[in-house]
């Protein structure tokens, strides 16, 4: 297992290195230096000075992949690709444009993503399973019927309405909680609590349907059926035997996001002024801040191939017919 | 001619995209094997009933692609004729009605007086501070106050009339089609029909089409006199806009697929088939475009199609020409990080079929590879495809009104349901509210949405009920539901 591991981690290398080409390639030659620099001054009157003083300050006036120059090594490092792109792999990101230092913003930011995202996916995977067992337990009745509709019609409405009309309901309406901020210490709660809650609501219909068909593909095995025939009564069979088994394809979708949780939710942190990780990135996004949008997209698929590795390491776990070699 | 024909990169692709659906219908309908899940789909009562509502939508979508720019009076030096700048659609015209009575600001839905106080001069000669009347909504009422309700009432009766009226002619029409085809008596055929004993579920979807019918009719009737749904910011009718927005919506959900498929396909296929290093490469580009938080790929794509486009402004006569391509751009950026969960299902598949004994037969009689490809294994991957394509529509649908949100989306000029939404949603905090945008699009955007999703389903249901949309809720970055192989079958 252990070789197993040491295997992924080593292919995980060209893969990023493929990300890291992608991203570059996007952002300095579908864009040359010079644009961005005359999109972060505005975009009209722009002297050529101005746009040599920008990107003088930030370090954009460097040759793209070689620089002729520069003496020994330093042809290969002093240049665009190395100290913007390359150096994201120590995960040295460097500075926004507005002169901060992303890899500090990264470490503070974080925080408030977990404390939203943790939440939420242990009291929606919860939420979930309990619905989908539910439904499963009630299969082919009107119970299962009405409950498949509903989810069926709540996987149909916009997230961006679960988050506005929870925010104008519970925030504006009934004053429960504030509608947007953060807060220190234990106060934290009432910020969290409604977009988590969101979070929860805004996945019911999708997931508590997909997993009600796991469920139900378990429910017609044969072991099931033997577990009926020596006479275990149904919540005996479901917990016991249908959760356990029907767990493992959950797990997949589950551990594969876990190092992701940390980014956070775009929409759901910016409309609730969370300062965390997706708030900041979206920020990026608007302000078309390109060395914050460039870490996050590297940051974001370094944590995605975390996340396959673990959700392999985790089937052994789960299901020990399962060995990696 | 008074009118100048305008063809819209999108309006080409959405054309060639009907073209080729009616080929492929007239293709299936030739062939027996391939009728029999499509036969099946046609028994299932959500989803033919979803199919009528949906197939609403798409006419909607349809005549708002077909567009034209009117010949303005003024000529050039030359003597050539001078084009209007506005961009018009065969649907703006239909719905002129809609279109030309803008308000000055924000007004209520069916209301006749403005949404503000404003400074007004009495017949009288007094200055006073109160609700003016609108401009055009309830301007036929001599005293709003007193009429408003009654007329709206009377209106949407007289609607409701016409609806059902309409939808009786319907049946008859489909009875006595019935009819003449089964070589029956009209009233057996109309028995049948109602107590819903016919072999495709005609009840039900007549029921949904009644049901559009009732809603539109009224909505016709009525849009002739008030803003159904209120006018926006600017006065614009909020109706109008949503009607506006199902292209677009229609546009991101279909030509996305459209333009990641071939892609999808011969990567896919390539690598299912020829294993090796070809494989290799091509999971190898798929994991780390899959492993690119999607939401910032986007982001990225769009960002870059923006500068490129703003270097190149002339290239665009109009704003519509321009938010077009960006439209276009976006659905191509959408595509790329879309193909890869498309791509790896079909490699499944490759590597199942080429084991098969008419493959290995075909592979002995020394058949090229692009044949084999072509001919045996093309052919048995297309349900996939097909369901591919109309799961993913209802998360793109979805994905557009939150791309638009982080800034990425549509072109700002363009109405989307995303727009509009971005617009509204900061009216919500005025005093009195302003929800009717809001409501609208969400509306809107939740009938269509479902009905792809009902009909999606029996689609599913019918070519291959394993694959399913595995939406993972906890994937931060990933707006939209990946293509998944239910996990053991």
């Amino acid at each position: 297992m252990f070789a197993y591991v040491v295997r992924r981690v080593l292919y995980a290398v060209p893969i990023l290195i493929g990300v890291n080409l992608i991203t570059f390639a996007l952002f300095f030659f579908v864009n040359s230096p010079d644009d961005i620099a005359r999109m972060q001054l505005g975009q009209k009157r722009v002297t050529a000075e101005a746009i040599q003083k920008w990107k003088a300050e930030r370090g954009y006036d460097r040759p793209m992949l070689f620089n002729g120059q520069a003496a020994g090594v330093e042809k290969l490092t002093e240049t665009i690709f190395f100290r913007k792109s390359v150096s994201l792999f120590w995960f040295d990101f460097g500075h926004a444009e507005d002169g901060r230092d992303i890899g500090h913003e990264i470490r503070t930011r974080m925080w408030p993503s977990l404390a939203i995202a943790i939440p939420s996916l242990l009291v929606g995977l919860s939420c979930y399973i309990t619905v989908a067992l539910l439904l499963a337990f009630f299969r082919a009745t009107y119970v299962d019927f009405v409950g498949v509709v509903l989810c069926v019609a709540a996987m149909s409405i916009s997230g961006l309405f679960y988050i506005i009309g929870g925010q104008y309901l519970v925030s504006k309406l009934w004053n429960l909680v504030p509608i947007s901020g953060y807060g220190q210490g234990i106060d934290t709660w009432r910020f969290v609590i409604l977009p988590a809650a969101i979070g929860v609501v805004g996945g019911i219909g999708a997931s508590a349907r997909l997993y009600r068909t796991i469920f139900l593909e378990e429910i017609h095995r044969d072991y099931v059926r033997t577990a009926r025939a020596k006479g275990l009564t149904e919540g005996r069979v479901l917990f016991g035997h249908v959760l356990r088994n029907g767990l493992l394809p959950i797990l997949t979708g589950v551990v594969v996001a876990i190092p992701a949780l940390f980014i956070g939710s775009l929409v759901l942190e910016s409309f609730f002024g969370i300062p965390g990780l997706g708030s900041y990135t979206l920020d990026a996004i608007n302000a078309q801040d390109f060395s914050v949008v460039r870490a996050m997209v590297f940051l974001g698929a370094v944590l995605y191939i975390v996340g396959l590795i673990l959700t392999d390491i985790s089937y052994t776990i789960a299901d020990p017919r399962i060995r990696l070699r | 001619m008074p009118y100048r024909h305008v063809l819209l990169w999108t309006d080409a692709l959405v054309w060639l995209l009907v073209t080729c659906a009616m080929v492929f219908a007239w293709y299936v309908a030739q062939h027996e094997h391939l009728r029999a899940p499509w036969r099946k789909v046609t028994e299932s009562r959500y989803g033919m009933s979803a199919l009528v509502i949906l197939a609403v939508f798409v006419a909607i979508g349809l005549l708002d692609s077909i567009h034209y720019r009117e010949r303005l009076d003024t000529r050039q030096a030359s003597g050539a004729a001078n084009y209007a700048v506005e961009v018009l659609s065969l649907f703006d015209a239909l719905a002129g009605r809609l279109r030309n009575k803008p308000e000055r600001t924000y007004s209520a839905p069916l209301a006749a007086y403005a949404y503000a106080k404003e400074n007004v001069t009495r017949p009288d000669g007094t200055l006073a501070r109160e609700f003016p009347r609108l401009l055009h909504g309830g301007a036929h009422l001599d005293d709003p106050a007193a009429q408003l309700w009654s007329d709206v009432l009377r209106k949407t009766l007289a609607g409701a009339g016409l609806a059902v009226a309409l939808w009786i002619a319907l049946t008859m029409l489909l009875a006595a089609w019935l009819a003449g085809r089964r070589e029956q008596a009209f009233g057996d055929t109309l028995t049948e029909i109602i107590r819903g004993r016919a072999a495709l579920p005609w009840r039900p979807m007549l029921l949904s089409a009644g049901l559009v019918l009732l809603v539109a009719c009224p909505l016709a009737v009525l849009s002739g006199y008030y803003h159904v749904l209120g006018t926006d910011k600017v006065g614009q009718d909020v109706l109008y806009q949503t009607l506006k927005s199902i292209r677009t919506g229609l546009v991101i959900g279909t030509l996305t697929t459209l333009v990641m498929l071939p892609f999808a396909l011969l990567f896919g296929l390539m690598a299912g088939y020829f294993r090796g290093w070809i494989d290799d490469i091509i999971q190898y580009v798929y994991t780390t475009l899959n492993s690119i938080p999607g939401v910032l790929l986007i982001a990225a794509g769009v960002l870059a199609s923006q500068v490129v486009m703003d270097r190149h402004a002339d290239y665009f006569e109009t704003v519509t020409e321009r938010a077009d391509v960006r439209l276009l751009f976006l659905c191509l950026i959408l595509g790329i990080t879309s193909w890869t969960g498309l791509c790896r299902l079909l490699r499944g598949e490759a590597l199942k079929l080429r084991e098969l004994d008419y493959v290995q037969a075909a592979r002995a009689f020394g058949v090229p590879d692009w044949r084999i490809i072509s001919r045996h294994l093309l052919p048995n991957v297309m349900h996939i495809v097909l369901i591919a394509t109309v799961m993913d529509f209802s998360g793109l649908v979805l994905a557009e009104a939150v791309l638009s949100y982080v800034g990425v989306g549509v072109d700002p000029s363009m109405i989307s349901f995303g727009t509009m939404i971005n617009n509204a949603r900061l009216e919500l905090a005025r005093e009195p509210m302003v929800w009717w945008s809001l409501a609208s699009a969400f509306v809107f955007m939740f009938v269509l949405v479902l009905s792809a999703n009902l009909f999606s389903d029996a689609v599913r249901d019918a070519f291959d009920p394993r694959i399913r949309a595995g939406w993972s809720l906890f994937l931060p970055f990933r707006s939209r539901p990946a293509l998944v192989v239910a996990p053991r079958s």
